[in-house]
Parts: C-alpha cells; structure tokens; sequence
C-alpha cells in the first residue's frame, strides 16, 4: 500500500507491468499447465488416509456366506424380467418382503424433451421398487442407501442378486443403528431422480412420481451397485457426481482400505494403480488418470447412479465391476463382504461424513490432490487475465506516450459511449439465450422443414445459433456511435477480461475440472485478442480456442485416454451426441453445464469474437 | 493399615457377640441375630445389656423396631387407618408380613403373536397405595411395596400425576398394531403438580434433575427450551378434574438412549425386585436384544374401591418388548419365553396379590395358526383398543400352572401364515421435506383408516426453537382440500428460552389421509450452542396425536378393578369410542454448520488482513501528502552556507 500511494513508485511499478506483460502472461500461463500437470506426479501428492475417527479401525470380521445364493437370485431375476419385459416389480416386492424388509414401491413418468438416441428413449415409464430394513431400537431418523439399477437387457442382475442376498443376511444381524434402504430403480438416473425427489418431497425437474409412501429419515450415505457379470476381475469407483460434485474422500478411502483387506483389485477411472512412479511410464500413468477423473468431472454429468444424491448432501459412491484382467478372479461372496464392511463402517457413523475433503482430483486411488495445491494452476491461469486488464487499464488512462518532462498536456480521449460497450454485451447475451432456448422450442419447426430426427434437430439447431453469432453482432458499435475508437476496444476487452475473470473464478470454485479446460482455451484467445491482428488468422484461432472447439478437443481427449481413439468423423458424432446429451442432463437432472456455457461462457467469447472484428 | 485393622475387630466383637445371642436364645434367628448384631456392636462396651433384652422375645424387638420408625414418622397419626393397624400387628408376626390390605401389588405379563412373526410381550406392575400422601397434614414416611424413593418425591414436589418413558425404537404401528401404552422414541416425562404449587418451573426443575438420578437418565436435560405446556393433549389420566395447563409440564428428550443402566433403576422399584415373580424374565442381554423396548412409570391417583370413597395412589411400571422374527428369532415363528428371556417362570411374586400371564389367542380361537403349550382352559375375553380380544390365562399364583416341572415355559408354535392384518384405524408419519440448509418443511401425515367414521385428532407439535416456523405457512390439507382446524393454541418460540408449541383439532374425513406441512428456516446457532457432533444433526422430538377412535365393538366401561391391567389404563367413558394417542418418528434435522476447524485458520487469516489493510490505510489516510521540492545542487548548497555564514540571504 505504502508502494502504491507513492506516485513515482506506482509510477514505475505500472510502467513494469506494462512493459512486461507480454512475458508476464506467457510465464503465468505456462507455469499454470506445468503445476497442473506436476499434480499427478506422485511426490507432491498427498497419501490418502482415513479422517473419520468412526470408520477408523475397528475388529469386524465379515461373514457374508451367500454369495452362489445371490448370483442364484440375480439369475432369477434375471428370468423374470425376461418375462416380463421390464422390471418384475410384483416378484421384487415379494422377494424383498420374503426377506423380512417394509416394501414400497414408487411409479413415474417423464416424457423427455426430445428422443435420447444413446439409451433410445422418450416416454419414460417406470417403477422403483425399495425395501426398508428397520435398525432395531432406532427411531428412523437415518438411513442408509444401496441401489442397483435394474438396467434393459442383461446387464446389472447380478448386482440386484447381490443387493436381495444382503438384504437377507443384513436383515438377521443386530447391531444397525440406521435403516437401511435397498432400492432396485428403473431406467437408471430417471427412476433414480424420481426416487430422491419423492423422498426429499422436492420437484425440481418437473416429473412425475407418486408419493412415497415409506421414508427412514435422512440419509447419511449411499452406495450403488453396478455388476454385470458372476466374476468379475476388479472393482472400479466412480465418484464424479452432478455438476462435478465429489463425494467426501473418506468413502473412497473406505473402499480403497477394504478393497487392500479383503484383497480385491481395485481401480478409479479404470485405471490400476502403478508402483513406478519414478519412471516415465508411472507418471503418465496417473497423470492419465487425473486427466481422465478432470475431464469426467468438467462434464459435469452423473457418471454413475450416486451422481444424483450429491445434490442432496448424501455421500455416495458408485462401485462398478469390470471384467477385464483375465487372470484375476472376485467372486460374489468377497462382493459381498466388501459391501458388508462398508455398510457397518457407515453404520457406526455419529455423524455425517464431513472430516475429510470434498474438494479433490485423484491421480490414483491412494493419492489426492487437495484444492490447496491444485488451486494455483488456476490461479496462474486466471492472473492472466488480471495482468491483461491492468494492462488496459493503464494504456486508457494515459493514451499518448508521457512526454519526458512528466507534464504531457494532451487532449483526454475522447470516451467512448455507454452504449457503444452495452450494445454488444446485450446482443452476445441475446446470443447466448437464444442458444439456451431455441434448440428445444424450435425442435418440431425443424422436424418439419428438414429431413432430420427430433434429436438431429436440437442439436443441428444448437449449433446453428452458435455459428450465426459469429456473424451476428459484430458491427454494432458503428450504428450506434459512428465509428468506432481504439478507446472502444479497449474497454470492451476490459469488460470482457473482467467478466471472464469473475466467470472462471466462481466456475473453478464449484467445479475446478470445468474452470480449468475453459481457461486453457479462453484465457489465451482473451488475453491475446486485438483488432490489429490479421483478420482471417486471427478468426480462425479465435474459432479453434471457442467453448465449442475446447468440447470438441476434450472429447478426443478423453476418448485417447480411455484407450478407444476415434477418428476424426466419429469424433464428430460423438461431439453431436455428447451436445445432445448436455442439454438432456440439464433438463433431466438439472446439470448446470449447458446454461453456464449458453448462457455465460458463450456470450463472453462472443464479446471477445466482437473486439477482434472492431472497425 | 489402620481401616483393615478397625474392620478386624469390629468382626471379632460381631463373632463374639452372635456367640453370647446362640447361648441365651435357643430359636436363633440368623436373620434378627443380624439386626440384634449390629444394635449390640454399639453398646459392647456396656456388655450384657442389650443380650439380655433381647433374649426376651423376639416379637418385643420387632414390634420396638416399627414404633421407632412410627415415631420418627411425624406425630399425626391418630387418624391414619394405617398406623392402627400397624400397632394392631400381632406380637409375633414375622418382619416382612403384609399389615392388612395398605397396599397391594399386581403383576402381569400379556403375549401377543404379531401378523409380522414379531411378538410383542407387555410387562404391566401395579402397586396400589391407599393413602393419599400429597393431602395436607398426611404425611407418610413408611412405605412398605410402594417405593419410598418415588413416594417422597410425590410429596416433596407435589405432584398429582407423574409420566416417564423411556423407549428404544420406534413402535410400527402398520405392522405391529397399536400397542397397550403407547411411547414416544427416546425419554418423555409429563408431569401434573397439584395447584396448590406456586413455582411451577423451580418444582418442575428440581423434579427433572430428582428423576434423573432416580433412572440413571438425562433427565437433568429438560430445561424451558424443550418444556411446553399443552392445553389439551395431555389430560390427567387419574383423579381430579384440574385442567388448567399452568400446572401441566411436558417434555421429550428424543435423543435419550436407554440401556441397561436405566433399566436396573426400574427393576429395584419392584417389590420383589427381580428376585421373583415375572421380573426374573427380565434380563437386559435379552431385552435390548430386540426390536423395540419401552419402559415407563405412570403414577396417578386413583379411586380407592369402585364407590371412590377415597383416593389412592396407582403406581404402575410397564415394559414394553418385540421381539424380532428374523434376529431373535432366527427366522422361525417358534417362540418360547426361554427363547424370548432366557428363563422360564417359576413362581409369582409372594408379595403379589394377583399374577397372571395373558397370550392373546383372539386369531386363534380353534388352534389353527399356531400351537400354544401347555395349554389352559381359563379365557377370558375383554375389550380394549376397540377391539374384543380374547386370552388364555395363566394364573402363576396357582400351583398347577407350573406343572410337573415346577416352571411354566409357554411354547408358541405357528403353523399357518397369518393373514393380513387390519390397517389400525390410526396412525401418522412425519418428515422433512427439501434439501439444502436454509428452509425446510415438516410434512405429517395422519391416516383415518375408519371406512365411515369422521373423528377429530388432537395435534401436539413441540419444535425447538431453532427451526424457526413459519407459521404462515401452515396448510393442513385432508382429500385436496383445506381443512379449517376447530381449535389452534399456537405458542411461537423465544430464541434460547422455549419450543414452538402447536396444538390443533382437526377433524379427519373417513378414510382419509391428512397432511399438515409447515415450513421452517434453520437458525445459525452460537458457535458455543452447538453439541459436541453437530454434523450428525438435531432431534426434533415426536408429535403427539389423541384422538377418541370410534370403537367397533362396545367399549367396557365397569370400573378398572376387575379388568386385566392392561386394559385399564385409559379411561374409558362413553362405550362408542376409546382413547388412542399415535406418536410420530422423531426427525433429524442439519442446521447451518461451522467447520470447527475453521476459526483457526480463519483467526490468522482475518488477522493478517486487517493488519496489512488496516495499517496502509490508516497510513494512507493519515499522510499529508506535499510536493517535494527538488533538491540543489551540491555548490549552490555550499554557496548557501557561506552565505548564512556571512550573513547575506541565500541564493
């Protein structure tokens, strides 16, 4: 402060900055990627380790028995949808309730916006069907979630196996202090929304479900089960949830530590853990997987069941099993037991799950990266934009080079007007609602006029409007003031610097995945863009470095590190399904994604787009 | 060193003093030897004395030994019946013979086999007192069953009627049906003071913290913040007709656990403790073993004989247990009272005046559904919870029912599935609805299952403080439509000093459910209110419903005497309907939480902020800011102090 309120040093501290910028920036930008990707190497990661003084260790032996039984179970089940042709809901209440436990049931229907190619889907009907298992002598005031989807075709039996044959063998033990609800829902995420607005008694989405007719009060935490075959080789947790939520890092540590006890290969993201971390191999390895854990999370989808009761303040995880490693083998027993442990562990909970972070990436499975140490990579990126903003800031104040007598007597330039700035932010956000709208209001227009399906019709619409703001706005200013100014620019990329940086900063807070790739990309497009560059050249950067190229790009990305590469043209389908998808979640579960990018992001680079086509 | 050596002696004078007492007196009572033992180790020194009194009879000792403590008593005794005859008392009765008819004792055990598999056994022991200790200028500080501990506590507090429950679990009404005294989840205690009482609240305060050490309990817990007054709900169950709920305390601490050191507290009140009678079946490794447990004491005054000539004090303890089919049960309906206690009955209570086992065989009038051995002839059918029910007595006071064996192990062996069992005419659901931390709303569900009767339910909702209701927002909705309440008594909460206290009629529609919702806003407490877990949330406690259910079959309205206890306990005044109180699940609601680990960093961090900011500002602020003027060159300086020096005026 005392360095600034002396006029000769802020003088000269100023004039450093300026003069500096340009390296400053490009310093800032690559030591942002290079601390992000220094996370995933092992020496400055964090081990994990368990917080909760409650799931800490205590002697428990588990003694599930009947896992053949369960299989047994899931075959029948398996059976009986067959019958069926959908979810046996009459078999599943009378088995549930031959088990000992207060079956429910809950029907629903949602008609989505438009037909979801992916799952093949429309009008959606369907039942949940639940059983509680009443913890003897406690008062129902907390519970406990298991879930499995009952899943089209023949996948997940074994998994609803699983959950019936726990739910006879908890059902004879004593010592629960929760109840314990075991829920088979339909239609994976749909019949699962459902579930928790009827349960939280809360319509967000706009469905519709019959009321709940039994409760357990409230829930502490949960787990879904997805298993499709009766070995599986390995364990895969799935954490990201709605809108990049994470579940707290002691249930992972949970998994992981009976994971390591029971002996059972486990893996996040798909990807085993490695010992190597000192070669080459090791570190790309769990670089991969932090790469693939920030992707996953930026897209800010439910990547398993327990996505949706993230929202709720319910800690949940997914636990996936993979058949792959051929020479290793679980069977449904140790399933079984690692699932018992889990469930008495949660069980001997005071409190809610709170002593460790929520805010995490994960290179492996017994490592974190905690908000502390990857914040600064963000921090760096977005200190770009600040530097670039004070760099404006100086050049408008004191347009013409100061004379070298310190009493240059130049005209003050002229200021440009309110409107020539606000026009273009109005019609970018016109823009941007237009794009948040539009896609879903015009589908049946589209339908009739163009020879596509419902669904080719929101997303080709989406893109339309996107690449039509391009072309729209970009003159504006003239009709409004004149002509235009070099002050003009200038306060607009102002404008847009600032509003990019508060944008990003409270993305990254929520969700630093999303934060990240977006400053990747936005934050050199705005921290370079002028209208002296080339125009072609510059349109086309600008074009590759838009939010819709950075999707596209984190697509491939993500397809690379799973280890199916696409081509280019499959690359493009799945960018139009991964549009349509985005829109789907944002409607069916309330993703925030599709608004903040139409809404925000979006109109924000169209301001960007604008400075560069200033005449 | 010196202790040990003092208890030495003390036994040696004990054995020396026993030897003198089996030399002179030949009957040799060990027990009175005792007594006699320890009056002599006072007068040893005196020698001979005492032996020689105390050779003279036996009777003389004990009949010195009542007047002592008559004396002690107070000296009013002359109108006392009970006094008299006490000196009446024949000379050579033994100690522990009953005075006629003071007071009387009854114990009872009822087994009802659940529809779910479950059973549900009902321990129900009443000691009658036929003084009426609170009236003025009656004190009485001999009790003989009934316990002195609650007896003094009745007269100090003045205390008309007294509640206290404590139960683990939840009673499942859908499964279970309504049980015979219903509980809340957690430790209720309603009180009634005579209105004589001028401090209710001290009363009341020093009453909570009596109690608490009586049962072990947290008790000491009841303050004004979870204490209301309700100005309809409870009504004194016993004599009197006082209805002026300034005299009326009522609380629930639904997080109280109840375990085995509340239970022993219980036990000692017994007369026979749990030595004999149906309290040996009371292990606590086979109660708590189960899937609910409540155990209460209710202390009311009642009619003496069915004239009501005069009062007496009714004090009963009841035990509620169910066991469970799949965890104590193992799964198969076979139930056993080894299986269930662990013990079989061998003997009543001596000291009880009538002790019976009831299993309810109302669904199983030929034997069908399930084998009861051994079998008895004695039935008897009674009416209670609207609802004629039929059982087979076993009377423990009778030698036969013992057998061969000499101990009654009742079997209960199902053979057929039970059918489905009627919706009880009532019962409620509550929860919260939303998510997030700043609002919420309690939803209460109430069921009229009555296919035709309309009836009006009296809602007792007690809110802590700390949810704040909003009132506004009361909507009580019976078949999508508005149901006006015919009476509300709303009492809204002061932050730290008392509940949210809601109680309103409403009428339920037959056949019909009821939802009354209400939204709060959850206070951000002191940083010092929260309890030591505050992530696990804080207990709303239970709502209370009442109701006269309209009965199917003609309510008994004789006096209680005759009637089995546990279908006495409510009054029932009119034969078209009986009295049901439905108590919801208590909620578990997160308020707004600190991170506690927090004001650490964030001490440091606001510090270091306010320093740096508050220190360049003040600095800012406080500078008068000038031009500098250039500074002169070094010779023009020079010039300057040359020219000082010379006394010319400087350049």
């Amino acid at each position: 402060m005392g360095l600034l309120s002396d006029p000769n040093r802020r003088k000269a501290l100023t004039s450093l900055l300026t003069r500096l910028n340009t390296p400053l920036c490009v310093v800032c930008y690559l030591a942002g990627i290079a601390w992000f990707m220094g996370l995933a190497f092992e020496p400055f990661t964090l081990r994990t380790y368990m917080s909760e003084n409650a799931m800490g260790s205590t002697m428990v032996e588990e003694r599930f028995p009947s896992g053949e039984r369960a299989l047994a179970t899931g075959r029948e089940f398996a059976a009986q949808k067959k019958k069926v042709g959908g979810m046996p809901v009459d078999w599943l209440v009378k088995t549930m309730q031959a088990r000992g436990l207060e079956v429910f049931t809950q029907s629903f229907s949602r008609t989505l916006p438009f037909p979801d190619e992916n799952k093949e889907r429309f009008m959606v009907r369907g039942t949940n069907v639940y059983g509680i298992l009443r913890a003897p002598r406690a008062p129902r005031t907390e519970a406990l979630v298991l879930s499995a989807p009952c899943s089209p075709g023949n996948s997940n039996n074994q998994a609803v196996g699983l959950l019936l044959g726990l739910a006879q063998y908890f059902r004879s033990q004593i010592y629960w202090a929760k109840d314990i609800i075991f829920l088979v829902n339909e239609h994976d995420l749909i019949g699962m929304q459902a579930w928790l607005e009827g349960y939280h008694h809360t319509n967000i989405t706009g469905m519709d479900f019959t009321p709940l007719q039994g409760r357990a009060g409230s829930i502490q935490a949960a787990l879904s089960m997805e298993l499709s075959s009766d070995v599986i080789t390995s364990l895969d947790l799935v954490l990201e949830g709605l809108n990049g939520q994470l579940p707290n890092l002691d249930l992972a540590n949970l998994f992981h530590a009976f994971c390591q006890k029971l002996g059972i290969l486990c893996t996040i993201q798909g990807k085993l853990q490695r010992n190597d971390w000192d070669s080459s191999e090791g570190y790309t390895h769990s670089a991969q997987t932090m790469m693939l854990m920030v992707l996953k999370q930026a897209s800010g989808r439910p990547w398993g069941d327990h996505g949706l009761f993230l929202r709720y303040h319910i800690e949940a995880v997914t636990l996936r099993g993979i058949n792959s490693f051929r020479h290793y083998k679980t069977d449904a027993t140790t399933l079984g037991r690692l699932l018992e442990g889990m469930f008495r562990k949660l069980n001997n909970l005071l409190e809610r799950l709170h002593q460790s972070y929520f805010f995490y990436l994960m290179p492996s499975l017994s490592r974190f990266v905690s908000i502390g140490y990857y914040m600064p990579a963000f921090g760096l990126l977005a200190a770009i934009l600040l530097l670039r903003a004070l760099d404006l800031w100086v050049q408008i104040g004191s347009p013409a080079p100061v004379s070298q007598d310190g009493v240059g007597e130049t005209e003050p330039p002229s200021n440009p007007g309110v409107l020539s700035i606000l026009t273009p932010i109005v019609i970018s956000h016109l823009t941007g609602v237009a794009l948040y709208t539009l896609p879903i209001l015009s589908q049946d227009t589209a339908v009739e006029h163009f020879p596509v399906s419902e669904t080719e019709a929101v997303v080709l619409t989406a893109i339309a409007i996107y690449t039509a703001g391009l072309a729209l706005p970009h003159n504006t200013h003239r009709l409004i003031s004149g002509e235009a100014t070099e002050q003009g620019w200038r306060v607009l990329k102002l404008a847009a610097l600032l509003y990019l940086a508060v944008l990003l900063g409270c993305t990254a807070l929520i969700n630093f995945s999303l934060g990240f790739i977006l400053a990747v990309t936005l934050v050199p497009a705005a921290a370079c863009v002028t209208p002296h560059m080339p125009k072609s050249l510059g349109a086309l950067a600008m074009v590759l470095l838009s939010p819709g190229c950075t999707i596209f790009y984190c697509i491939f990305l993500f397809q690379d590190l799973q280890e199916a590469p696409v081509t280019l043209p499959e690359c493009c389908v799945l960018f139009l399904s991964v549009i349509s998808q985005g829109i789907l979640d944002h409607t069916l579960y309330g993703s925030l994604i599709y608004p903040l990018l139409a809404l925000f992001v979006y109109p924000c680079w169209l301001l960007l787009w604008n400075v560069l086509f200033w005449k | 060193m010196a202790a040990y050596k003092w208890s030495r002696t003390a036994v040696f004078l004990l054995i020396f003093v026993s030897l003198i007492h089996t030399g002179k007196s030949d009957n040799g009572e060990t027990l009175n030897d005792s007594v006699k033992g320890e009056e002599a180790d006072q007068s040893v020194p005196g020698e001979t004395q005492p032996s020689d009194e105390s050779s003279s009879e036996n009777g003389d000792a004990e009949q010195k030994q009542w007047y002592s403590t008559d004396l002690e008593m107070n000296d009013a005794l002359e109108g006392s019946k009970a006094e008299s005859g006490m000196n009446d008392s024949p000379g050579d009765s033994k100690l522990f013979t009953p005075p006629p008819a003071k007071d009387h004792f009854q114990e009872e055990l009822v087994i009802r086999p659940l529809h779910s598999g479950d059973i549900y056994a009902n321990f129900q022991f009443r000691t009658q007192l036929d003084t009426d200790f609170v009236q003025e200028g009656n004190k009485v500080s001999h009790y003989r069953l009934f316990p002195k501990s609650l007896g003094q506590l009745l007269s100090k507090f003045s205390v008309r009627e007294l509640h206290i429950s404590f139960t683990q679990g939840y009673w499942r009404t859908m499964q279970w049906g309504q049980p015979f005294i219903p509980a809340p989840p957690g430790a209720e205690l309603w009180v009634w003071f005579h209105d004589t009482v001028l401090d209710v609240d001290e009363n009341w305060k020093e009453l909570t913290n009596v109690l608490s050490g009586i049962f072990c309990a947290s008790l000491n817990f009841i303050d004004s913040t979870n204490t209301v007054e309700p100005s309809a709900s409870f009504k004194p169950l016993g004599l009197g007709n006082v209805t002026d709920h300034r005299f009326l305390r009522y609380a629930t601490l639904p997080r109280e656990i109840v375990c085995t050191e509340n239970l022993t507290p219980w036990k000692k009140l017994l007369p026979c403790g749990s030595k004999a009678g149906l309290a040996v079946l009371m292990k606590s490794e086979k109660l708590f073993h189960s899937s609910f447990h409540s155990q209460a004491v209710h202390i009311r005054s009642i009619c003496k004989d069915w004239q009501c000539s005069s009062a007496a004090w009714e004090l009963r303890q009841t035990l509620s247990v169910v066991f469970d089919l799949y965890t104590s049960g193992q799964g198969k309906k076979d139930w056993s009272l080894f299986k269930m206690f662990s013990r079989t009955v061998t003997e009543a209570c001596p000291l009880a005046s009538s002790s019976k086992i009831y299993v309810d065989v109302t669904d199983n009038p030929e034997g069908e559904l399930f084998d009861l051995n051994p079998a008895t002839p004695v039935l008897t059918t009674t009416v209670v919870l609207g609802d004629r029910r039929t059982y087979a007595v076993y009377d423990l006071t009778k030698a036969e029912t013992f057998g061969q064996l000499r101990s009654l192990n009742l079997l209960i062996r199902w053979k057929g599935e039970a059918g489905d069992m009627l919706r009880p005419l009532l019962h409620a659901e509550r929860y919260v609805a939303g998510f997030g931390l700043q609002t919420g709303e309690i939803h209460t569900l109430i069921y009229n299952n009555h296919p035709y009767r309309a009836f009006p339910v009296l809602l007792l909702e007690s809110v802590p403080w700390y949810l704040r209701l909003y009132i506004h927002t009361l909507t009580i909705i019976s078949k999508s439509r508005e149901n006006k309440p015919s009476y509300i008594h709303y009492q809204p909460s002061k932050d730290r000093l008392r509940p949210h206290l809601l109680e309103m009629l409403v009428q339920l529609p037959p056949h019909s459910v009821t939802e009354v919702t209400v939204q709060f806003e959850r206070a951000l407490l002191k940083w010092t209110e929260y309890t030591p877990d505050p992530n696990h949330g804080f207990y709303v406690g239970s709502s209370v419903i009442s109701a006269l259910v309209p009965s199917v079959v003609a309510m008994d309205i004789k006096s209680p005497q005759e009637r089995p206890l546990f279908s006495s306990f409510f009054h029932v005044k009119e034969e078209s309907s009986y009295f049901v109180r439905v108590y919801t699940e208590p909620l578990l609601v997160n308020l707004p939480t600190p991170d506690f680990s927090m004001p650490y960093n964030v001490i440091c961090l606001t510090c270091t902020v306010v320093a740096v900011a508050y220190g360049s500002f003040y600095n800012l602020l406080t500078r008068t800011f000038q031009v500098e003027e250039p500074s002169q060159p070094l010779a023009k300086r020079l010039a300057n102090v040359i020219r000082r020096i010379r006394g010319v005026p400087p350049l």
